[in-house]
């Protein structure tokens, strides 16, 4: 292997990981908060994908308008599935929520089946994502580069409203113990709700940048990224939103660098992440990052 | 007391015989398809109750079923099937020698996919039997991903994404409501034994449990293997009723009807498991008109596929949103509303 072919594998790998990085923010930040693995998460990326779509193919408006409108339209999504699936199950078991939000996950992806079709739906990439760029010797669909850079963007933000405001400071407060925050006049359902915008939020980006970099959408595509995400939270040590996105890298290029490296594996690749998951929770279940919770009794 | 026990073993014989005459009855006067339907009921039951114990009776949230299900739908198949019809099926690439000129009979072939799947089980739970709740949900499901994808590649011994076609079709109402009543049975007598209860006091403490001196991972080891068991026969029981199997069909989604089943029976019922397990088979054939195209006479539509899903994932949501304790509770159907109509009422207050 030559190392512009290096170069190019690890720019795929990289954009890859840069996805799974946003995807699993959403999943972390959630646990963080609720103890709870969101498993719709991976369905709202999907229809963060589909909504994107159709603003811009039913509605034909200006791809930043309809990327904006989607993202908002998703974000509003997330908090509304939050509120009818999960708020009346706060204190049910916690097995109970998680049933709660497997019921929502195969809802969306069967109305998702109902409503948008089974078959898949090439999605229209923009002029801007859709060039081949060439730096040195290496040629990359400028998607691929912008997707870590979007993602970045999108993080610093994210670390800005987490450490620096009120409402980040709330949510930080909650994921310790929402009695003394309930205590400290913090709205605990508001700041859930803000949560689940939020996460549900950079899933709307990373569903439309995946529909821009494989491009197509069908109505399961969300379950497989949804997975490795949660994944890579946990990898990375769930709830530490450092944590998800050096997991999300980590699984982005570790599955694109596997299959590049030892070709004869690509049948398995869906299983590096899951196998990576059981070394991790056997090892190290409080991830890379994640710091040890004591079991209460 | 002696006179009361007495009339309840009448009615339990009674009852039974009932059952059982009703299936003859039914495999006279139905046809194949409706046959079929009661063969998959009598199945869904099996696999069912193999999860109602790992989960409504020992409180392990496993989602790795379909897994163990694929581990004896393929075991099951592989040796049941005769060389003839091996060798039309792997035309890629032959199947592994040792596997192609066997052919078993059905019941050696089912217990061999149910041992294969306890094993699978067995070593799957020791490591994943120390995570608790979500962890081990997502632990389980993503043991039985594997399973399904290292499924997908083994093509000389699976035939990989092509799948097995032209199983010998041995399931019968006889194969698949036996194994469904040996389960019942099994479970019935299981809860009243000293295993039985110690699985229920790991559900409801796990701390307390082991105070009062129950080995918990023994106890979760062995719940766990032989729900393992269970699902590994149900699964090739299903897989000989379809005929056919491939890797797709073990998915998340096969896990999520058992699931429901679960749910809405009451989540450590037996009897609930059996009626749910019945309602929800039922059900999802009944409904499968929304599917299809509808031609009503008066109206027509081109069918909408996936609206079955629908309705089925808006029943698990409304079931875990308003009623968690499904059909049943944890209670079972006892004769004593005949005899002390105030013992019931009481029972349920107290849930068990």
């Amino acid at each position: 292997m030559t190392f512009e072919m290096f170069l190019q594998h690890l720019s795929n790998a990289v954009s890859l990981g840069s996805l799974y990085a946003l995807i699993a923010i959403g999943y972390t930040m959630v646990y963080g908060i609720l103890r709870l693995i969101n498993f719709a998460h991976g369905d709202i990326f999907m229809l963060g994908g589909y909504f994107a779509f159709y603003a811009l193919t039913t509605f034909l408006m200006p791809w930043w308008v309809g990327f904006i409108v989607a993202i908002g339209l998703t974000a509003m999504f997330g908090m509304a599935i939050e509120k009818v699936a999960y708020r009346p199950l706060r204190d049910s078991p916690k097995v109970s929520v998680l049933i709660s939000a497997i019921g929502v996950s195969f809802l969306i992806e069967s109305l998702g089946v109902v409503i948008f079709g089974g078959i898949q739906k090439a999605f229209p990439i923009p002029e801007l994502f859709g060039q081949v760029m060439k730096i040195g010797n290496i040629y990359i669909v400028s998607v691929n580069f912008f997707i870590p850079v979007i993602a970045m963007v999108f993080l610093i933000g994210l670390m800005y409203l987490i450490n620096k405001t009120k409402t980040g400071m709330a949510m930080r407060a909650l994921s310790r113990d929402h009695e003394t925050a309930r205590l400290m006049a913090i709205d605990v359902d508001k700041v859930i709700s803000y949560t689940f915008g939020l996460g549900s939020l950079l899933a709307a980006v990373g569903g439309i940048m995946w529909g821009m970099k494989y491009p197509q959408l069908y109505p399961l595509m969300g379950v497989m990224p949804g997975l490795k995400c949660f994944i890579a939270a946990v990898v990375g040590g769930i709830g530490n939103i450092t944590g998800a996105v050096l997991g999300g890298l980590l699984i982005g290029i570790l599955e694109i660098m596997t299959v590049a490296f030892l070709p004869d594996l690509t049948g398995y690749r869906d299983a590096f992440a899951f196998i990576l998951l059981i070394i991790i929770l056997l090892v190290k279940p409080t991830g890379i990052m994640g710091e040890n919770l004591a079991e209460k009794v | 007391m002696e006179r009361e026990k007495l009339i309840k073993r009448i009615l339990t014989v009674t009852a039974i015989s009932a059952a059982a005459g009703l299936l003859v009855l039914f495999n006279f006067i139905f046809d194949s398809y409706m046959l079929r339907i009661v063969n998959l009921a009598g199945i869904y039951i099996t696999l069912a109750l193999s999860l109602n114990l790992i989960y409504g009776f020992t409180g392990l949230f496993s989602l790795g079923h379909a897994g163990f299900m694929a581990i004896g739908a393929y075991t099951t198949a592989l040796l049941t099937m005769s060389p003839a019809q091996k060798q039309m099926n792997f035309f890629l690439e032959p199947l592994v020698p040792w596997l192609a000129n066997v052919e078993w009979s059905f019941f050696p072939a089912l217990m061999v996919g149910g041992l294969l799947a306890a094993v699978t089980g067995f070593l799957i739970g020791a490591p994943a039997l120390k995570l608790r709740d979500d962890y081990l949900a997502i632990a389980t499901l993503g043991f039985a991903e594997i399973i399904r994808i290292v499924f997908t590649n083994m093509q000389s011994v699976t035939n990989g994404p092509l799948g097995l076609k032209g199983l010998p079709p041995y399931t019968n109402i006889w194969w698949t409501w036996g194994i469904a009543f040996v389960s019942i049975l099994f479970m019935v007598y299981l809860f009243q034994g000293s295993y039985g209860r110690a699985f229920k006091a790991i559900r409801e403490d796990e701390v307390a449990a082991e105070a009062m001196g129950i080995n918990l991972f023994r106890h979760k080891m062995l719940s766990f293997t032989i729900g393992s068991f269970m699902a590994g026969v149900g699964g090739g029981l299903l897989g000989n009723l379809m005929g056919t199997i491939d890797p797709l069909m073990f998915r998340f989604l096969l896990a999520f009807n058992i699931l429901l089943i679960v749910v809405l029976g009451g989540m450590g019922s037996i009897t609930g498991t059996v009626i749910s397990g019945i309602v929800i088979t039922v059900l999802m054939e009944y409904l499968r008109f929304l599917d299809g195209p509808m031609d009503l006479l008066f109206f027509k539509t081109d069918g909408i596929p996936g609206l079955r899903m629908v309705i089925f994932s808006i029943m698990l949501m409304v079931v875990i949103l308003f009623f968690q304790r499904g059909i049943m509770g944890n209670r079972e159907f006892t004769w004593d509303f005949l005899f002390k109509p105030d013992r019931l009422k009481k029972n349920n207050v107290e849930g068990e």
